[in-house]
């Protein structure tokens, strides 16, 4: 939809102009690609931490079972946690943030269009990086410190014939990365180097990307979109947003003292001459804990589109949905130090961080009433993506009342490092989270396809997760209960811990079948699906007031919002009971606003492709791996090369407009499209 | 388009919606930020500044107060000419902006220049060094990456003034530019005002 054929120059590189083929991808600022590439990423990793997680499942069906190997098991363990936190979770939510937010507020693209590339860039290089250390990474640990009773697969090929043992060089200091363990005296080698300085380029990337989706919030709304009429999901878009600005700095100081303590030699985690370790255990859960929060934020956004939708209600208590958002992710930055209970902290400081965490399910109480205020006599469609969220309102409770008990120190102390916790947090992240964000994928896949995903196989993937999922981690309650502890690779036979461990393993396998289901699923659909038209879902919100697949230009008609749930008033009238009716005209209302959507009446103005954000973004890691190496040469040229890459690059984007000038024939543009784009 | 909003109520629409440019919001967004990213460092010194049995120097032990007092003074006259560069530009005083963006860039260079004569002293004369003891690593982390800010500050400023020298001017884009990197080095100083009001005045020798 750029106004020019020919191809445009800039003062370094011809500007990229393709529309198709891997270069159009490369190159693309429009958001709805870039949410798809952070989608198809994000769920490769969900697959490769699946795999991760199938692995110690296998390990723990059986006592004593020698599959692999403990220092095979500590890595497993780690880049299954950091995985699916940093490289699925948030990068799926991102997905969802990217594609969506635009079209929820009426916005044809974000504010920063060429910095939205660049977050997606910088994540995923990120993760290459991260996993790279399979390939490149190497971990020494001294016998006896790192493994258990002095057995440490990384040292040398413990275990006999058979023993799984490839994965011995990769990180193994938890997803939390705990110190003095993670440091350079316990965790010798390059591999949590690797993680450190992985995580602190993922974490830019999220940095980048919640600049850019304050802003545009705050600044591209259509008009009459004001912000207490913005959908659910826009709204913790925003919230999450805010909560990466503030602790993802927090974050990267403590990744810096790692890396400075690993790479440069300072002491700040170093007991031994003088340094804390508690002190990572604090920097590390005031980011850790609104992390959470940042995971399950944009789930509750999605749930609480996908629940109005199919129950034919409006959001019971809309601002208070809001504003519990908001209160939870306030209250997050408050109650860190629960994580550490067992860390020998003060009992003030034990009492205060429990009541503190207490509060929390005040905010999260009026979500879950409210979305059952929302379903309460409504005309209930149970969808695939009802189903989901259903299933989300449902999990997360399980999981949020198992929080309370940790919340409750004494308690607290029994449950800490045990099975308990897992159950506790897979519950809310995957029982939350995950099924949130699986509901979005059903409700949303129109939008991309401009079909619909089958409903029987979604059904069925519905229904095996949800047994799966169960079977799974409702077994590993009572398994912490009796004892079981967290992040040991065996367990003796007489502790009776076998046959809910071997429930347990079948039900991650019943997970991974659902699994591959969905994936059947959305590939057939893709192709041969159901063919949605406008509005398949008889939906509330805006982005359902544009053509599926979405086109470039998001809206030709960019919306005047009246109210809330705008577009279901534009279809629906009360009656006097105050019930919802159909307007007569209604479908007349929804072809002609289908007819304006796809018929632009003058050309639209884009941001242009650019060559800039990757390749700024391509900067980052080679410095990455120069500062791990920086002893050498070689890697002292790295860094150089990396730096090179990254400011050219930075100068080259600054010399590029946004868009290249275009042959004007409308001098009369349209504001909210033109007058906005700016990085 | 407006008969498919007939019936409904516009209230106040809220078209671009702040009215504040997107990058000056963005900018101010991403210093949000960066107050969390020192607080996490500040707080990081503070806690083992004055932590009792370490071997070698402190940091509080060396300061030397008068000097630092200098280069603090440097950096926050830095502040002013920023001020009185971006005052120039809204005059169109085109040259007046080169002027006090050159004027800005060398203070910070100045600033820049003590920091290293700084560190210079204390591991020479000292034997402070980053892998001395946890205050010392926590010393230099905190005002390393304030010197790194610093640092980046200069050499957007230099940008800005490069590209005002080969243009003639500073076009409307840029003036954009001029008061973002303002933004920046006016919290970089701040930034300075509290590191050195609690770091370097308040500091608390060991126990």
């Amino acid at each position: 939809m750029t106004a020019t054929a020919e191809r445009p120059t800039t003062t370094i590189f011809r500007r990229p102009s393709s529309t198709t083929g891997l270069w159009s991808w490369l190159t693309t600022v429009d958001h709805k690609r870039i949410g798809i590439m952070y989608g198809y990423a994000a769920f490769s990793f969900f697959l490769i931490g699946g795999i991760e997680a199938l692995l110690l499942r296998i390990q723990l069906s059986q006592a004593n079972a020698e599959f692999l190997t403990a220092g095979a098991y500590n890595a497993l363990f780690t880049m299954h946690g950091t995985t699916m936190i940093f490289l699925f979770v948030m990068p799926a939510s991102a997905a969802f943030m990217n594609y969506l937010l635009p079209l929820l507020i009426g916005a044809r693209d974000v504010a920063f269009p060429r910095l939205n590339a660049l977050s997606w860039w910088i994540f995923v290089f990120g993760a290459i990086f991260l996993y790279s250390t399979f390939f490149f990474g190497t971990s020494l640990a001294p016998v006896g410190v790192d493994g258990i009773g002095g057995i440490d697969g990384n040292l040398a090929a413990g275990g006999g014939p058979g023993t799984f043992n490839f994965l011995a060089d990769s990180p193994d200091g938890g997803w939390f990365g705990y110190q003095p363990n993670a440091g350079p005296l316990y965790s010798a080698g390059t591999a949590m180097d690797y993680w450190a300085l992985g995580l602190q380029i993922v974490g830019l990337a999220s940095l980048v990307s919640s600049v850019n989706f304050v802003v545009t919030v705050l600044n591209m709304r259509a008009k009459g979109m004001r912000l207490l009429r913005m959908p659910v999901f826009a709204w913790m878009t925003t919230v999450t947003s805010f909560l990466l600005l503030f602790s993802l700095p927090i974050i990267a100081v403590a990744l810096f003292m790692v890396t400075f303590d690993r790479q440069f030699g300072s002491l700040f985690f170093a007991a031994t001459n003088g340094g804390d370790p508690i002190l990572w255990q604090h920097l590390f859960w005031l980011f850790g804990h609104p992390e959470v929060y940042i995971l399950i934020l944009p789930a509750m956004g999605i749930v609480s589109e996908i629940l109005p939708t199919f129950s034919r209600k409006p959001l019971f208590g809309y601002s208070a949905v809001v504003f519990a958002g908001a209160a939870i992710a306030f209250l997050g930055f408050g109650v860190w130090a629960h994580h550490m209970f067992s860390s020998g902290i003060t009992p003030v400081a034990q009492a205060a961080f429990g009541l503190a965490t207490m509060t929390i399910a005040i905010p999260t109480g009026i979500k879950i009433f409210n979305w059952l205020g929302t379903m309460w006599m409504g005309r209930i469609r149970l969808t695939t993506a009802m189903l989901f969220a259903i299933g989300f309102v449902a999990m997360f409770t399980i999981g949020g009342l198992s929080g309370v008990t940790h919340a409750v120190v004494p308690s607290d102390w029994q449950q800490t490092d045990t099975y308990y916790i897992v159950a506790h947090f897979h519950y809310v992240i995957f029982g939350g989270a995950i099924f949130g964000l699986f509901g979005g994928m059903y409700y949303w896949f129109p939008k991309l396809t401009g079909r619909l995903m089958n409903e029987k196989l979604g059904k069925t993937h519905f229904w095996l997760m949800l047994l799966g999922f169960n079977l799974t981690f409702a077994p590993m309650h009572w398994l912490g209960l009796q004892g079981m502890v967290r992040r040991t690779w065996k367990y003796a036979p007489e502790t009776g811990l076998e046959p809910w461990n071997v429930a347990v393993t079948i039900g991650a396998f019943i997970i991974a079948l659902s699994i591959l289901v969905f994936i059947y699923n959305w590939f057939t659909s893709r192709r041969r699906g159901q063919e949605s038209g406008l509005d398949p879902w008889d939906a509330r919100t805006v982005e359902w007031m544009v053509p599926n697949p979405t086109p470039e230009y998001n809206f030709a008609v960019p919306p005047v919002v009246g109210s809330l749930d705008h577009f279901w008033h534009l279809k629906y009238d009360q009656d006097a009971e105050g019930r919802a009716v159909r307007k007569p005209d209604g479908d007349e209302i929804v072809a002609r606003i289908e007819y304006e959507q796809l018929n632009p009446a003058e050309p639209i103005h884009l941001p242009n492709p650019s060559y800039f954000p990757v390749l700024v973004a391509l900067g980052l890691p080679i410095m990455f791996y120069g500062i791990i190496y920086h002893e050498t040469l070689w890697g002292k040229a790295l860094i150089a090369v990396g730096a090179i890459i990254t400011l050219g690059s930075l100068i080259g984007w600054g010399m590029e407009p946004l868009e290249e000038p275009h042959h004007v024939e409308h001098e009369d543009h349209d504001q909210v499209g033109e007058a906005s784009f700016d990085g | 388009m407006a008969d498919l909003a007939h019936e409904m109520d516009l209230g106040h629409p809220e078209h671009e919606s702040t009215g504040i440019d997107n990058r000056k919001l963005g900018m101010w967004a991403f210093l949000s930020s960066e107050f969390l990213f020192f607080g996490a460092l500040i707080s990081n010194y503070l806690l083992y500044s004055n932590r009792a049995g370490f071997t070698g120097v402190y940091p509080s032990e060396i300061y030397d107060i008068p000097f630092t007092s200098v280069s603090s003074f440097v950096l926050l006259m830095s502040s002013l000419t920023m001020v009185l560069a971006h005052n120039a530009l809204s005059r169109g005083d085109q040259g007046g902006t080169r002027t006090w963006l050159f004027a800005t860039a060398a203070l910070g260079a100045v600033f820049l220049g003590g920091q290293v004569f700084e560190f210079t002293e204390f591991i020479t004369l000292y034997d402070m060094k980053l892998t001395t003891n946890p205050a010392a690593s926590a010393f230099y982390l905190l005002t390393g990456f304030h010197g790194t800010h610093v640092a980046i500050g200069v050499i957007m400023l230099l940008s800005l003034w490069g590209i005002s020298r080969r243009q003639g001017e500073l076009s409307e884009k840029h003036g954009m530019n001029l008061e973002l990197v303002g933004l920046y080095w006016h919290f970089v100083d701040i930034i300075w005002i509290v590191i050195f009001t609690v770091v370097y005045l308040l500091s608390v020798p060991p126990a």
